[in-house]
């Protein structure tokens, strides 16, 4: 097996062959410019205050986008993180005289720790979970800063906060924080074509998916909170001394809700967006100072923005520019598969790939599944059929990991994965498909597959990197026949098409057992006997298959073997025609005389 | 022992303004998946219209009877305005822009009345009675007896009544209640004005204990929603018992352990709850459908 080396003729990803950083070198010449500007140019006081506020804001929100953003979870205590990185550099700093340095670390991780704990605790949960207790953590935070007289100075503030020595000056301080601006911003800007951002793209769109394909969903989810969570306190950090002054009522929750509107007015997406949504919402309320004069009207009016915001720009102005001007940008190129889609799956056990011994699965009083035995043999298509409510893909769920067996053991190519959460049963070489179809649907064709490719453990594209996932997702894409689409969106796709898709995200991860959930369900006669054509080309191949389906004929011309279940029981388990012919199984379909 | 009698009626009283909140939380939840983050800004709006009409000179009750059918309009503006525009959206935009309606209304009643608290008095010239060793205050009665007969109508209407048992099917399952003939759109209004009009109760019964000011919804809605937690998310019962659970232990650790922290009980509680028990004392957990 061979996995795609360095030294193959490299077309498809000639782009990828210098590293990234060096690829991206305009956007460093062009940060480069604005820190010499902000080292250079004469401001006034006020104006440097502004850029101040808007420099360290715009790094708090890229931390918005990052969690909201790329991962779809909300975080309402932005302005806590913010708080605590600006307090540790605060307290430090004037109080017990350490080194700058020092304090910035220690807020960061400070604010990384809270994060990652609060993350913990709570994103196992539904969303609604983490926004109230995003926003009862604000509020302990702010009570904590106001409270605490003998640490904080309760709510007279920190005075006198240190800058480094480096960056005495006002004016180098600037620089410096306009130099962090740009690097962690082309971090954040990277980090949406990392395996992690990838992970966290897939567990916005389909959380259930996400988990099916190999990503460890609660893990990608905490990074993503304590990584904004981080940047909050980089932010505040920087904060501090820029202003030599904090005081609790700066990091309250209503500062939480200005970072929220800004990141969803510039789009929640990109940190392009984070930045022009920062930059706005302080310029704004600079040319309308006069509104400040009555308290609360300022923030009723961004309470109100985030209302039409939602409702009339859910993709913010970023987003709306980025939709409007999609004709006029050069098109991803499109790449061609160097070689054929090649399944390898790993034999480590004997002949059974799967075996499945007394599962059962009880919802309460109901026995969906109960005592089911299953043998797959390796190299085999096997068919586990029964009526409507029979437990069929209940059967599937908990092989797959969505739901926890009630008893029983569950056995693949030699491992027992009976406990394992679907992400590790993934690793473990199990690839499963959708009856109602679970893509990433915001992302394109390619990148949905290449997520699949990503599998922990995948022996095909080993250490190959970036190029050879690329090459991996468009081997399985071109396999399905739609190599050349590999660019649109999944929107943009039939369902016919899109069922393919799904098909080769989990032919991209070189699974050791392909499970496929109804693949015919829904699809027309000229689309299933494509189906069918590719089933057999897959396990000519060699790849363990175990298929559920309605359709006979596909059934029985495809699968060798079939298990069938009725009422949750297996009632029939044997070689395709004679289990077919079996009493039982014809009575369970067409009823008794 | 005292002491602990009277901490004990002044947490349930006030426990049962949490549960009367929490109760609107639960069927807004039911009726449309969403959590409204506005529903303690319910509580405040309708505490700030009881001081506007008793300093008209209203008499109390006609003050009261119009201030919750200013809630009551106020559901319907907050149906047509916030979610009913998002409900084919997922729940993250419809939370978001909830966030931003309890934002709007908190500031918008700020902008207008200026940061000074209000003072509403209660509903009984006597205040309160001595029974044994504990002091009965007259409010704090009548909130316990208000939370009783809410619990007990809220029962008969969702149980015996067809439009409860409408409210419940569009619950439950709306394209199923809608293929019966049920109007999904008008029983989700109907579900909005009621929880705003229960939020109402819920603030202006509380509105002379506390002092009636803009942080007032937040902070009530924080002590609601750790309720419903507590207590079971989305269950009825759940809310009512974790609300009233959640004030009696707010009152004793502001007795027995730290005042300024008072407010962070209900956290540490909602963090215990959700690290050990997630799905509350009645709540059941449920895996979703592959």
């Amino acid at each position: 097996m061979s996995a795609p080396s360095d030294n193959l003729p490299v077309t498809a990803s000639a782009m990828s062959a210098r590293p990234a950083v060096l690829r991206h070198w305009p956007y460093f010449v062009g940060a480069a410019i604005l820190v010499a500007l902000s080292a250079t140019m004469q401001f006034d006081g006020y104006i440097h205050n502004i850029l101040m506020q808007a420099t360290t804001f715009a790094i708090a929100v890229f931390g918005l986008s990052v969690v909201l953003g790329l991962c779809g979870q909300i975080n309402l205590a932005q302005a806590a993180f913010f708080g605590i990185g600006a307090y540790a550099v605060g307290i430090g700093t004037s109080d017990y005289h350490l080194s700058y340095w020092l304090c910035l670390a220690g807020g960061c991780i400070l604010s990384l720790l809270a994060g990652a704990l609060l993350g913990a605790s709570t994103l196992r949960l539904g969303g609604h979970y983490l926004a109230m207790v995003t926003i009862s953590f604000q509020q302990i935070v702010t009570l904590v800063m106001i409270n605490t007289i003998w640490l904080t100075h309760g709510p007279d503030g920190v005075p006198r906060i240190g800058r480094p020595d480096l960056f005495q000056s006002s004016q180098s301080y600037l620089a410096y924080c306009v130099g962090m601006l740009a690097l962690v911003g082309y971090l954040v800007w990277r980090l949406a074509d990392t395996r992690l951002g990838r992970a966290m793209r897939a567990v916005r769109d389909n959380e259930l998916a996400a988990g099916v394909v190999g990503v460890d969903v609660f893990r990608t989810k905490v990074s993503a909170f304590a990584l904004s969570a981080v940047l909050g306190g980089l932010a505040g950090g920087l904060f501090a001394g820029g202003f030599a002054y904090v005081s609790p009522d700066q990091f309250s929750f209503a500062e939480s809700v200005v970072f929220l509107t800004m990141s969803l007015l510039g789009g929640v997406a990109s940190p392009i967006g984070s930045a022009i949504g920062t930059g706005l919402l302080i310029l704004i309320p600079e040319w309308l100072r006069f509104l400040k004069s009555v308290p609360g009207l300022y923030l009723a009016i961004y309470g109100l923005s985030v209302i039409l915001i939602i409702r009339y720009m859910p993709d913010g102005i970023w987003g709306f520019v980025n939709l409007a001007t999609t004709r006029w940008r050069a098109k991803a190129r499109l790449l061609t598969a160097r070689r054929a889609l090649k399944l390898a799956p790993a034999t480590v056990g004997g002949d059974i790939v799967l075996e499945v011994k007394g599962l059962a699965k009880y919802f309460g009083g109901l026995k969906a599944v109960d005592a089911v035995d299953i043998a797959v043999k390796r190299g085999s298509v096997h068919a586990l059929i029964g009526p409507n409510g029979s437990g069929k893909t209940t059967t599937l769920n908990v092989l797959s990991g969505l739901y926890k067996a009630t008893a029983g053991q569950i056995l693949l190519d030699g491992t027992d994965i009976t406990t394992m959460p679907p992400h590790q049963r993934t690793a473990a070489g199990l690839g499963r498909t959708f009856q109602n179809i679970r893509l990433f649907r915001s992302m394109t064709a390619l990148e949905n597959v290449e997520i699949g490719a990503e599998r922990p453990g995948n022996s095909m594209i080993a250490a190959g990197g970036d190029a050879a996932l690329t090459e991996r997702a468009m081997e399985a894409l071109t396999f399905v026949g739609l190599g050349s689409r590999a660019n649109e969106l999944i929107t943009s796709f039939s369902y016919g098409h899109q069922r393919l898709i799904e098909i080769a995200r989990a032919l991209a991860a070189n699974p050791t057992l392909l499970l496929l959930d109804e693949p015919a369900a829904g699809l027309n006669s000229t689309e299933k006997l494509e189906l069918h054509e590719l089933l057999k080309r897959i396990a000519a191949q060699g790849l363990t298959i175990l298929i559920i389906d309605h359709d006979m004929t596909l059934v029985s011309e495809a699968a060798q073997h079939i298990t069938v279940l009725n009422f949750g029981r297996r009632i029939a388990d044997g070689e395709s025609m004679a289990v077919l012919r079996h009493p039982d199984v014809v009575t369970a379909y067409l009823g008794s005389e | 022992m005292d002491l602990v009698l009277q901490l004990l009626f002044t947490g349930i009283g006030i426990g049962a303004v949490y549960a009367l909140v929490a109760l609107g939380f639960v069927l807004i939840f039911r009726a449309t998946n969403v959590v409204n983050f506005a529903q303690g800004e319910f509580s405040m709006v309708a505490a700030y219209l009881m001081v506007v009409f008793v300093e008209l000179g209203w008499p109390y009750w006609l003050s009261f009877l119009c201030a919750l059918a200013g809630m009551a309009l106020l559901g319907v503006i907050f149906n047509l305005g916030v979610y009913y525009p998002l409900r084919h959206r997922s729940f993250l935009p419809v939370i978001i822009a909830t966030i931003g309606a309890s934002i709007l209304m908190a500031n918008s009643v700020l902008a207008i009345y200026g940061p000074q608290p209000q003072v509403l008095q209660g509903w009984f010239e006597t205040p309160g009675i001595q029974l044994g060793p504990v002091y009965l205050d007259s409010q704090y009665l009548l909130i316990i007896a208000v939370t009783v007969v809410l619990v007990i109508f809220n029962y008969w209407f969702f149980e015996k009544t067809m439009l409860g048992k409408k409210l419940q099917a569009t619950s439950q399952d709306k394209e199923m209640a809608s293929l019966l003939g049920i109007s999904v759109s008008s029983m989700i209004m109907i579900t909005f004005i009621y929880s705003a009009v229960l939020g109402g109760l819920a603030g202006i019964l509380v509105a002379p204990v506390l002092f009636v000011s803009i942080q007032m919804g937040s902070t009530i809605a924080l002590k609601a929603f750790a309720a419903t937690i507590i207590g079971g998310f989305g269950d009825v019962a759940g809310a009512i018992i974790g609300g009233l659970a959640l004030g009696v232990i707010e009152t004793f650790g502001a007795a027995y352990v730290s005042v300024p922290y008072k407010d962070g009980f209900a956290f540490l509680v909602l963090v215990a709850f959700l690290i050990f028990r997630p799905q509350g004392i009645f709540g059941e957990r449920v895996a979703e459908k592959a």
